[in-house]
Protein backbone atom coordinates (compact mmCIF):
# COMPACT_ATOMS: atom_id res chain seq x y z
CA UNK A 1 0.00 0.00 0.00
CA UNK A 2 1.09 3.35 -1.35
CA UNK A 3 1.06 6.89 0.84
CA UNK A 4 -0.41 8.74 -1.79
CA UNK A 5 -3.71 6.11 -1.62
CA UNK A 6 -4.25 6.01 1.96
CA UNK A 7 -7.32 7.96 1.31
CA UNK A 8 -9.22 5.57 -0.34
CA UNK A 9 -11.35 2.50 1.08
CA UNK A 10 -8.95 -0.78 1.96
CA UNK A 11 -12.34 -2.84 0.68
CA UNK A 12 -13.14 -3.75 -2.74
CA UNK A 13 -16.32 -1.50 -3.78
CA UNK A 14 -17.94 -4.75 -4.30
CA UNK A 15 -17.42 -6.13 -1.13
CA UNK A 16 -19.01 -2.92 0.67
CA UNK A 17 -21.88 -3.17 -2.08
CA UNK A 18 -22.13 -6.38 -0.41
CA UNK A 19 -21.90 -5.76 3.13
CA UNK A 20 -24.93 -3.22 2.28
CA UNK A 21 -26.96 -5.99 0.99
CA UNK A 22 -26.29 -8.51 3.93
CA UNK A 23 -27.31 -5.21 6.68
CA UNK A 24 -30.48 -5.56 4.33
CA UNK A 25 -30.38 -9.72 4.50
CA UNK A 26 -30.17 -10.00 8.07
CA UNK A 27 -32.98 -7.48 9.12
CA UNK A 28 -34.66 -9.53 6.96
CA UNK A 29 -34.23 -12.89 8.54
CA UNK A 30 -35.04 -11.02 11.92
CA UNK A 31 -38.30 -9.33 10.68
CA UNK A 32 -39.97 -12.45 9.43
CA UNK A 33 -39.18 -14.24 12.31
CA UNK A 34 -40.85 -11.62 14.34
CA UNK A 35 -37.41 -10.30 16.38
CA UNK A 36 -37.41 -6.86 16.71
CA UNK A 37 -34.80 -4.40 16.00
CA UNK A 38 -33.37 -2.21 19.14
CA UNK A 39 -30.86 0.56 19.32
CA UNK A 40 -28.56 0.58 23.16
CA UNK A 41 -25.99 3.05 23.64
CA UNK A 42 -22.60 2.19 22.58
CA UNK A 43 -21.59 5.21 24.80
CA UNK A 44 -21.98 4.16 28.74
CA UNK A 45 -20.71 4.59 32.14
CA UNK A 46 -20.49 1.45 32.86
CA UNK A 47 -18.10 -1.65 31.06
CA UNK A 48 -17.19 -4.69 30.63
CA UNK A 49 -15.99 -7.13 33.04
CA UNK A 50 -14.85 -9.62 30.86
CA UNK A 51 -10.94 -10.75 31.56
CA UNK A 52 -9.89 -10.51 28.48
CA UNK A 53 -11.55 -7.38 26.87
CA UNK A 54 -10.30 -4.19 27.05
CA UNK A 55 -12.69 -1.10 26.58
CA UNK A 56 -11.74 1.75 25.01
CA UNK A 57 -12.14 4.95 27.26
CA UNK A 58 -13.67 8.40 26.18
CA UNK A 59 -14.31 11.71 27.88
CA UNK A 60 -17.95 12.83 28.16
CA UNK A 61 -18.92 15.84 30.21
CA UNK A 62 -15.48 15.36 31.84
CA UNK A 63 -16.20 12.29 33.21
CA UNK A 64 -15.21 8.88 31.94
CA UNK A 65 -17.55 6.99 29.88
CA UNK A 66 -16.78 3.71 27.37
CA UNK A 67 -17.29 2.55 24.30
CA UNK A 68 -19.45 -0.67 24.16
CA UNK A 69 -17.35 -3.88 23.87
CA UNK A 70 -21.12 -5.52 23.00
CA UNK A 71 -24.63 -4.53 22.92
CA UNK A 72 -25.26 -7.26 25.98
CA UNK A 73 -26.32 -5.45 29.20
CA UNK A 74 -28.64 -3.31 27.08
CA UNK A 75 -30.44 -5.67 25.57
CA UNK A 76 -30.96 -8.08 28.55
CA UNK A 77 -31.90 -5.17 30.25
CA UNK A 78 -34.76 -4.78 27.61
CA UNK A 79 -35.27 -7.81 28.16
CA UNK A 80 -36.26 -8.01 31.53
CA UNK A 81 -37.89 -4.69 30.84
CA UNK A 82 -40.45 -6.95 28.56
CA UNK A 83 -39.62 -6.30 25.13
CA UNK A 84 -39.53 -10.26 24.23
CA UNK A 85 -37.18 -11.69 21.25
CA UNK A 86 -34.76 -9.12 19.95
CA UNK A 87 -31.34 -8.01 18.44
CA UNK A 88 -28.69 -5.28 18.00
CA UNK A 89 -26.80 -4.93 14.76
CA UNK A 90 -24.10 -1.65 14.84
CA UNK A 91 -20.87 -1.32 15.92
CA UNK A 92 -19.23 -2.63 19.54
CA UNK A 93 -15.09 -1.46 20.12
CA UNK A 94 -12.64 -3.61 21.81
CA UNK A 95 -9.39 -2.00 22.60
CA UNK A 96 -5.91 -3.17 21.35
CA UNK A 97 -7.68 -5.99 19.07
CA UNK A 98 -6.78 -5.63 15.87
CA UNK A 99 -4.98 -8.26 13.05
CA UNK A 100 -6.20 -10.31 9.82
CA UNK A 101 -9.51 -11.05 11.90
CA UNK A 102 -9.86 -8.32 14.15
CA UNK A 103 -10.30 -4.05 14.00
CA UNK A 104 -11.23 -2.32 17.02
CA UNK A 105 -14.03 -0.79 15.69
CA UNK A 106 -16.19 -3.28 14.21
CA UNK A 107 -19.68 -4.44 13.46
CA UNK A 108 -22.30 -7.04 16.12
CA UNK A 109 -25.02 -8.76 15.97
CA UNK A 110 -26.44 -9.56 18.95
CA UNK A 111 -29.88 -11.62 19.71
CA UNK A 112 -31.86 -12.66 22.25
CA UNK A 113 -34.74 -15.29 22.24
CA UNK A 114 -36.95 -15.48 24.89
CA UNK A 115 -38.23 -18.91 26.30
CA UNK A 116 -35.13 -20.75 24.46
CA UNK A 117 -32.15 -23.08 25.58
CA UNK A 118 -28.61 -22.69 24.24
CA UNK A 119 -29.30 -25.70 21.74
CA UNK A 120 -32.55 -24.18 20.42
CA UNK A 121 -30.33 -21.14 19.74
CA UNK A 122 -27.90 -23.08 17.99
CA UNK A 123 -30.37 -24.33 15.64
CA UNK A 124 -31.20 -20.56 14.50
CA UNK A 125 -27.69 -19.75 14.53
CA UNK A 126 -27.13 -22.85 12.04
CA UNK A 127 -29.80 -21.80 10.01
CA UNK A 128 -28.39 -18.41 9.75
CA UNK A 129 -25.12 -19.27 8.48
CA UNK A 130 -26.38 -21.73 6.66
CA UNK A 131 -28.75 -19.21 4.63
CA UNK A 132 -26.08 -16.39 4.46
CA UNK A 133 -23.46 -18.69 3.41
CA UNK A 134 -24.97 -21.61 1.32
CA UNK A 135 -23.38 -23.97 3.34
CA UNK A 136 -26.21 -26.50 4.02
CA UNK A 137 -23.89 -28.92 6.40
CA UNK A 138 -24.20 -28.19 10.55
CA UNK A 139 -22.28 -29.85 12.88
CA UNK A 140 -22.57 -30.11 16.52
CA UNK A 141 -19.90 -31.11 18.56
CA UNK A 142 -19.55 -30.80 22.55
CA UNK A 143 -16.19 -29.00 23.83
CA UNK A 144 -15.00 -32.76 25.32
CA UNK A 145 -15.45 -34.21 22.00
CA UNK A 146 -13.13 -31.61 20.13
CA UNK A 147 -10.44 -32.37 22.55
CA UNK A 148 -10.65 -36.28 22.59
CA UNK A 149 -10.67 -35.99 19.11
CA UNK A 150 -8.07 -33.51 17.92
CA UNK A 151 -5.66 -33.30 21.56
CA UNK A 152 -6.83 -36.82 23.06
CA UNK A 153 -7.50 -35.68 26.40
CA UNK A 154 -10.69 -34.73 28.47
CA UNK A 155 -10.69 -30.88 29.17
CA UNK A 156 -12.61 -30.59 32.31
CA UNK A 157 -10.49 -33.41 33.44
CA UNK A 158 -6.82 -33.21 32.29
CA UNK A 159 -4.93 -32.31 34.73
CA UNK A 160 -2.87 -28.36 34.23
CA UNK A 161 0.01 -30.80 34.01
CA UNK A 162 -0.86 -32.78 30.90
CA UNK A 163 -2.42 -29.96 29.35
CA UNK A 164 0.91 -27.97 29.37
CA UNK A 165 2.52 -31.12 27.91
CA UNK A 166 -0.41 -31.28 25.05
CA UNK A 167 0.60 -27.43 24.67
CA UNK A 168 4.15 -28.06 24.25
CA UNK A 169 3.95 -31.26 21.69
CA UNK A 170 1.41 -28.68 19.53
CA UNK A 171 3.25 -25.24 19.98
CA UNK A 172 6.42 -23.58 20.45
CA UNK A 173 5.90 -20.95 23.38
CA UNK A 174 7.14 -18.17 24.65
CA UNK A 175 6.13 -18.07 27.68
CA UNK A 176 5.06 -20.39 30.29
CA UNK A 177 1.49 -21.07 30.37
CA UNK A 178 -0.25 -19.48 33.98
CA UNK A 179 -3.14 -21.94 33.97
CA UNK A 180 -5.67 -24.40 32.60
CA UNK A 181 -8.01 -21.76 30.83
CA UNK A 182 -4.58 -20.45 29.11
CA UNK A 183 -3.71 -23.98 27.80
CA UNK A 184 -7.19 -24.42 26.88
CA UNK A 185 -7.55 -21.24 25.14
CA UNK A 186 -3.99 -22.24 23.30
CA UNK A 187 -5.23 -25.29 22.08
CA UNK A 188 -8.31 -24.57 20.54
CA UNK A 189 -7.01 -21.05 18.91
CA UNK A 190 -4.13 -22.54 17.89
CA UNK A 191 -4.45 -26.05 16.72
CA UNK A 192 -8.19 -27.36 16.89
CA UNK A 193 -10.21 -24.22 14.91
CA UNK A 194 -7.68 -24.88 12.00
CA UNK A 195 -8.59 -28.45 11.63
CA UNK A 196 -12.41 -28.29 12.53
CA UNK A 197 -13.41 -28.59 9.02
CA UNK A 198 -11.02 -32.35 8.83
CA UNK A 199 -11.44 -33.37 5.25
CA UNK A 200 -12.09 -29.57 3.80
CA UNK A 201 -15.57 -29.70 2.94
CA UNK A 202 -17.33 -26.34 3.87
CA UNK A 203 -19.40 -27.07 6.86
CA UNK A 204 -20.57 -24.84 10.33
CA UNK A 205 -19.26 -26.18 13.77
CA UNK A 206 -21.03 -25.45 16.39
CA UNK A 207 -19.21 -26.07 19.71
CA UNK A 208 -21.31 -26.35 23.33
CA UNK A 209 -20.61 -27.16 26.74
CA UNK A 210 -17.22 -25.39 27.50
CA UNK A 211 -15.22 -25.21 30.61
CA UNK A 212 -16.98 -23.94 33.79
CA UNK A 213 -14.13 -21.47 34.62
CA UNK A 214 -14.94 -19.76 30.88
CA UNK A 215 -18.71 -19.47 31.74
CA UNK A 216 -18.77 -15.80 31.27
CA UNK A 217 -22.98 -14.92 31.31
CA UNK A 218 -23.85 -18.17 30.49
CA UNK A 219 -25.62 -20.81 33.68
CA UNK A 220 -23.41 -23.52 34.52
CA UNK A 221 -25.25 -26.80 34.52
CA UNK A 222 -23.91 -30.41 35.24
CA UNK A 223 -23.62 -32.46 31.70
CA UNK A 224 -24.00 -36.10 31.48
CA UNK A 225 -20.72 -37.19 32.76
CA UNK A 226 -21.87 -35.40 36.02
CA UNK A 227 -18.92 -32.53 35.00
CA UNK A 228 -20.07 -28.89 35.67
CA UNK A 229 -19.82 -26.97 32.15
CA UNK A 230 -20.69 -23.75 31.26
CA UNK A 231 -23.86 -23.43 28.93
CA UNK A 232 -21.95 -21.82 26.01
CA UNK A 233 -21.54 -22.33 22.52
CA UNK A 234 -19.79 -20.90 19.91
CA UNK A 235 -19.92 -21.11 15.77
CA UNK A 236 -17.11 -21.38 13.22
CA UNK A 237 -16.66 -21.42 9.73
CA UNK A 238 -13.50 -22.13 8.19
CA UNK A 239 -11.27 -22.12 10.95
CA UNK A 240 -13.00 -18.46 12.32
CA UNK A 241 -14.69 -18.41 15.00
CA UNK A 242 -18.16 -16.51 14.47
CA UNK A 243 -20.54 -16.20 17.11
CA UNK A 244 -20.79 -17.18 20.71
CA UNK A 245 -24.03 -17.40 22.64
CA UNK A 246 -24.99 -18.52 26.31
CA UNK A 247 -28.08 -19.97 28.18
CA UNK A 248 -28.54 -16.89 29.59
CA UNK A 249 -27.73 -16.45 33.72
CA UNK A 250 -30.47 -14.89 35.35
CA UNK A 251 -29.45 -15.24 38.76
CA UNK A 252 -28.63 -11.83 40.49
CA UNK A 253 -26.70 -13.24 43.25
CA UNK A 254 -24.41 -15.18 40.91
CA UNK A 255 -23.82 -12.41 38.32
CA UNK A 256 -22.74 -10.17 41.04
CA UNK A 257 -20.29 -12.57 42.05
CA UNK A 258 -18.90 -13.42 38.56
CA UNK A 259 -18.66 -8.81 37.95
CA UNK A 260 -16.58 -9.36 41.19
CA UNK A 261 -14.61 -12.30 40.16
CA UNK A 262 -13.46 -10.55 37.39
CA UNK A 263 -12.44 -7.46 38.92
CA UNK A 264 -10.26 -9.46 41.08
CA UNK A 265 -8.66 -11.50 37.94
CA UNK A 266 -8.15 -7.83 36.10
CA UNK A 267 -6.61 -6.45 39.04
CA UNK A 268 -4.14 -9.34 40.35
CA UNK A 269 -3.53 -9.28 35.60
CA UNK A 270 -2.81 -5.44 36.24
CA UNK A 271 -5.42 -4.42 33.67
CA UNK A 272 -7.84 -1.70 33.65
CA UNK A 273 -10.69 -2.70 36.19
CA UNK A 274 -13.62 -0.62 34.58
CA UNK A 275 -16.66 0.16 36.80
CA UNK A 276 -19.23 -2.85 36.02
CA UNK A 277 -23.10 -2.58 35.09
CA UNK A 278 -25.07 -2.68 38.45
CA UNK A 279 -28.04 -2.15 36.67
CA UNK A 280 -28.18 -5.00 35.02
CA UNK A 281 -27.61 -7.09 38.40
CA UNK A 282 -31.02 -5.16 39.20
CA UNK A 283 -32.76 -6.25 36.18
CA UNK A 284 -31.44 -9.92 37.24
CA UNK A 285 -32.67 -9.46 40.26
CA UNK A 286 -36.37 -7.85 38.90
CA UNK A 287 -36.52 -10.93 36.55
CA UNK A 288 -34.89 -11.96 34.00
CA UNK A 289 -36.74 -14.08 31.84
CA UNK A 290 -35.60 -17.78 31.21
CA UNK A 291 -33.73 -16.68 27.50
CA UNK A 292 -30.60 -17.32 25.17
CA UNK A 293 -28.63 -14.78 23.55
CA UNK A 294 -25.75 -14.96 20.63
CA UNK A 295 -23.01 -12.70 19.62
CA UNK A 296 -22.01 -12.87 15.94
CA UNK A 297 -19.02 -11.00 14.22
CA UNK A 298 -20.89 -9.24 11.39
CA UNK A 299 -17.58 -8.34 9.11
CA UNK A 300 -16.62 -11.89 9.49
CA UNK A 301 -19.43 -13.27 7.99
CA UNK A 302 -19.12 -11.05 5.33
CA UNK A 303 -15.46 -11.81 5.12
CA UNK A 304 -16.88 -15.44 4.69
CA UNK A 305 -19.45 -14.45 2.62
CA UNK A 306 -17.07 -12.89 0.04
CA UNK A 307 -14.11 -14.91 0.52
CA UNK A 308 -12.19 -12.48 1.64
CA UNK A 309 -8.83 -12.95 3.84
CA UNK A 310 -8.59 -10.17 6.04
CA UNK A 311 -11.06 -7.98 7.71
CA UNK A 312 -10.32 -4.92 5.85
CA UNK A 313 -11.06 -6.27 2.65
CA UNK A 314 -14.60 -5.92 4.05
CA UNK A 315 -14.40 -2.59 6.03
CA UNK A 316 -14.04 0.33 4.24
CA UNK A 317 -11.64 2.51 6.38
CA UNK A 318 -10.15 0.25 9.26
CA UNK A 319 -8.16 1.62 12.01
CA UNK A 320 -4.79 2.78 10.46
CA UNK A 321 -7.15 4.99 7.97
CA UNK A 322 -10.26 5.92 10.15
CA UNK B 1 18.61 -1.13 23.95
CA UNK B 2 14.88 -1.08 22.61
CA UNK B 3 12.36 -3.33 22.54
CA UNK B 4 9.04 -4.36 20.53
CA UNK B 5 5.92 -5.23 22.10
CA UNK B 6 3.87 -7.94 19.58
CA UNK B 7 1.54 -5.21 18.34
CA UNK B 8 4.70 -3.25 16.85
CA UNK B 9 5.64 -6.13 15.27
CA UNK B 10 5.52 -6.28 11.58
CA UNK B 11 7.63 -7.82 8.54
CA UNK B 12 11.38 -7.12 8.61
CA UNK B 13 11.71 -5.71 12.17
CA UNK B 14 14.67 -7.43 13.38
CA UNK B 15 14.66 -8.64 16.98
CA UNK B 16 16.65 -11.16 19.24
CA UNK B 17 14.94 -14.69 20.07
CA UNK B 18 17.12 -16.96 22.28
CA UNK B 19 19.84 -14.92 21.50
CA UNK B 20 20.00 -14.79 17.85
CA UNK B 21 18.76 -11.90 15.83
CA UNK B 22 16.06 -12.62 13.95
CA UNK B 23 13.94 -10.84 11.14
CA UNK B 24 10.31 -11.03 11.67
CA UNK B 25 8.44 -12.47 8.49
CA UNK B 26 4.69 -12.52 9.58
CA UNK B 27 2.51 -11.60 12.57
CA UNK B 28 -1.15 -13.19 13.23
CA UNK B 29 -2.80 -11.97 16.44
CA UNK B 30 -4.86 -14.36 17.60
CA UNK B 31 -7.69 -13.77 20.05
CA UNK B 32 -10.59 -16.37 20.88
CA UNK B 33 -13.59 -13.81 21.70
CA UNK B 34 -14.06 -14.72 25.54
CA UNK B 35 -10.13 -15.85 25.59
CA UNK B 36 -6.92 -14.54 25.90
CA UNK B 37 -4.83 -12.83 22.92
CA UNK B 38 -2.33 -14.07 21.61
CA UNK B 39 0.14 -13.47 19.06
CA UNK B 40 1.74 -16.00 16.87
CA UNK B 41 4.87 -15.04 14.89
CA UNK B 42 7.25 -16.39 11.91
CA UNK B 43 10.77 -15.12 12.82
CA UNK B 44 13.51 -16.36 10.27
CA UNK B 45 16.87 -16.66 12.40
CA UNK B 46 19.55 -14.44 10.85
CA UNK B 47 22.45 -16.42 11.38
CA UNK B 48 20.92 -19.85 10.15
CA UNK B 49 18.23 -18.64 7.62
CA UNK B 50 15.63 -21.14 9.79
CA UNK B 51 12.32 -19.73 9.87
CA UNK B 52 10.78 -20.27 13.34
CA UNK B 53 7.04 -19.98 14.42
CA UNK B 54 6.76 -19.18 17.99
CA UNK B 55 3.94 -17.68 19.86
CA UNK B 56 3.73 -14.87 22.40
CA UNK B 57 1.19 -13.63 25.09
CA UNK B 58 -0.05 -10.22 23.20
CA UNK B 59 2.15 -7.32 25.01
CA UNK B 60 5.02 -9.36 25.34
CA UNK B 61 8.14 -7.50 23.86
CA UNK B 62 11.29 -8.75 22.53
CA UNK B 63 14.40 -6.39 22.67
CA UNK B 64 15.55 -5.34 19.20
CA UNK B 65 18.32 -6.75 17.08
CA UNK B 66 21.40 -4.58 16.34
CA UNK B 67 20.85 -5.27 12.92
CA UNK B 68 21.61 -3.09 9.77
CA UNK B 69 21.53 -3.31 6.20
CA UNK B 70 24.03 -1.52 4.10
CA UNK B 71 25.25 -0.86 0.75
CA UNK B 72 28.23 -2.03 -0.22
CA UNK B 73 30.85 -2.54 -2.85
CA UNK B 74 32.47 -5.79 -3.03
CA UNK B 75 36.31 -5.87 -3.46
CA UNK B 76 37.79 -8.92 -3.83
CA UNK B 77 38.57 -12.62 -1.94
CA UNK B 78 41.64 -13.46 -0.66
CA UNK B 79 40.70 -16.32 -0.52
CA UNK B 80 39.64 -16.48 3.38
CA UNK B 81 37.87 -13.61 3.58
CA UNK B 82 35.58 -11.64 0.99
CA UNK B 83 36.00 -8.38 1.31
CA UNK B 84 33.61 -5.29 1.29
CA UNK B 85 33.92 -1.65 1.38
CA UNK B 86 31.44 1.00 2.42
CA UNK B 87 31.17 3.40 -0.75
CA UNK B 88 31.04 6.65 1.16
CA UNK B 89 32.89 5.90 4.56
CA UNK B 90 35.50 3.95 2.53
CA UNK B 91 34.67 1.34 5.77
CA UNK B 92 35.86 -2.12 4.66
CA UNK B 93 34.67 -5.19 6.10
CA UNK B 94 35.62 -8.64 5.56
CA UNK B 95 33.28 -11.80 5.92
CA UNK B 96 34.14 -15.46 5.68
CA UNK B 97 32.34 -18.40 3.57
CA UNK B 98 29.68 -18.98 5.82
CA UNK B 99 28.51 -15.65 6.08
CA UNK B 100 28.32 -14.98 2.60
CA UNK B 101 26.93 -18.23 1.75
CA UNK B 102 25.08 -18.87 -1.88
CA UNK B 103 26.14 -15.08 -2.21
CA UNK B 104 29.40 -15.66 -3.45
CA UNK B 105 28.64 -17.31 -6.46
CA UNK B 106 27.10 -14.09 -8.17
CA UNK B 107 29.63 -11.72 -6.64
CA UNK B 108 31.65 -9.41 -9.52
CA UNK B 109 33.94 -7.24 -7.83
CA UNK B 110 33.00 -3.65 -7.82
CA UNK B 111 28.89 -4.84 -7.74
CA UNK B 112 26.99 -3.14 -4.72
CA UNK B 113 25.63 -5.47 -3.01
CA UNK B 114 23.73 -5.17 0.47
CA UNK B 115 25.51 -6.47 3.69
CA UNK B 116 23.91 -7.12 6.77
CA UNK B 117 25.46 -6.27 10.16
CA UNK B 118 25.30 -7.71 13.65
CA UNK B 119 26.75 -5.66 16.52
CA UNK B 120 28.94 -4.26 13.58
CA UNK B 121 30.07 -7.28 11.50
CA UNK B 122 29.01 -8.96 8.89
CA UNK B 123 26.05 -11.46 9.04
CA UNK B 124 24.87 -11.99 5.89
CA UNK B 125 25.37 -10.98 2.13
CA UNK B 126 22.92 -10.48 -0.65
CA UNK B 127 23.58 -10.11 -4.03
CA UNK B 128 22.08 -7.01 -6.19
CA UNK B 129 19.01 -8.75 -7.70
CA UNK B 130 20.06 -8.64 -11.09
CA UNK B 131 24.02 -9.06 -12.20
CA UNK B 132 25.79 -8.89 -15.24
CA UNK B 133 27.95 -11.98 -15.74
CA UNK B 134 30.23 -13.37 -18.48
CA UNK B 135 29.99 -17.32 -19.48
CA UNK B 136 32.92 -18.86 -18.55
CA UNK B 137 32.03 -22.15 -20.32
CA UNK B 138 28.92 -23.76 -22.47
CA UNK B 139 28.55 -26.16 -24.78
CA UNK B 140 29.46 -24.59 -28.50
CA UNK B 141 26.81 -22.35 -29.57
CA UNK B 142 23.76 -23.14 -32.41
CA UNK B 143 23.82 -20.53 -35.02
CA UNK B 144 20.24 -19.53 -36.44
CA UNK B 145 18.53 -21.14 -33.58
CA UNK B 146 16.70 -17.84 -31.73
CA UNK B 147 13.58 -17.99 -32.29
CA UNK B 148 13.96 -22.01 -30.49
CA UNK B 149 12.91 -22.25 -26.78
CA UNK B 150 16.22 -24.47 -26.01
CA UNK B 151 18.42 -24.16 -23.27
CA UNK B 152 21.60 -25.26 -22.25
CA UNK B 153 23.74 -25.06 -18.74
CA UNK B 154 25.95 -21.91 -18.86
CA UNK B 155 29.14 -21.84 -15.94
CA UNK B 156 29.25 -18.05 -15.34
CA UNK B 157 32.84 -16.32 -14.61
CA UNK B 158 31.53 -16.62 -10.46
CA UNK B 159 30.46 -19.92 -10.40
CA UNK B 160 27.07 -19.82 -10.87
CA UNK B 161 25.42 -22.40 -13.76
CA UNK B 162 22.37 -20.47 -14.89
CA UNK B 163 20.42 -22.28 -18.40
CA UNK B 164 20.79 -19.84 -20.99
CA UNK B 165 19.66 -20.18 -24.82
CA UNK B 166 21.44 -22.49 -27.27
CA UNK B 167 22.95 -19.61 -29.28
CA UNK B 168 25.02 -17.89 -26.53
CA UNK B 169 28.66 -18.20 -26.67
CA UNK B 170 31.91 -18.59 -24.13
CA UNK B 171 32.90 -15.04 -23.57
CA UNK B 172 29.14 -13.52 -24.28
CA UNK B 173 27.87 -11.21 -21.21
CA UNK B 174 24.00 -11.96 -19.51
CA UNK B 175 21.99 -10.80 -17.30
CA UNK B 176 20.05 -12.97 -14.21
CA UNK B 177 18.05 -12.49 -11.45
CA UNK B 178 20.41 -13.71 -8.48
CA UNK B 179 16.93 -14.64 -6.55
CA UNK B 180 15.71 -17.51 -9.24
CA UNK B 181 19.18 -18.17 -10.96
CA UNK B 182 17.06 -16.82 -14.32
CA UNK B 183 18.20 -15.88 -17.36
CA UNK B 184 16.59 -12.68 -18.28
CA UNK B 185 18.96 -11.42 -21.63
CA UNK B 186 21.90 -10.76 -23.01
CA UNK B 187 23.49 -7.91 -21.40
CA UNK B 188 23.39 -5.70 -23.99
CA UNK B 189 26.67 -3.01 -23.03
CA UNK B 190 30.16 -3.84 -23.16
Amino acid sequence: MSDFSVWQPTAPLENLRRRAALLADIRRFFSERQVLEMDVPILSRRATSDPHIDSITANCSGEPAYMATSPEFGLKRLVAAGIGDCYYLGKAFRNGEAGGRHNPEFSMLEWYRVGWDDHRLMIEVGELLSWVLRIPQVRSYSYRALFLQHVGLDPHRASFAELKDAVARVLELSFEPAGRDECLDLLMSHHIEPRMDGDGGDRITLVYDFPATQAALARVEVDELGVPVARRFEAYVKGMELANGYWELTDAPEQQRRFEADHRFREAQGKPVYPFEERLVQALEAGLPNCAGVALGFDRLLMLACGARRIDEVIAFPIDRA
Amino acid sequence: MASYSTNEFKGGLKVMLDGDPCSIVENEFVKPGKGQAFNRVKLRNLKTGRVWERTFRSGESLESADVMDREMEYLYNDGEFYHFMEPESFEQHQADVNTVGDAAKWLKEQDICVVTLYNGAPLAVTPPNHVILEIAETDPGVRGDTAQGGTKPATLVTGAVVKVPLFLEIGDSIKVDTRSAEYLGRAKED
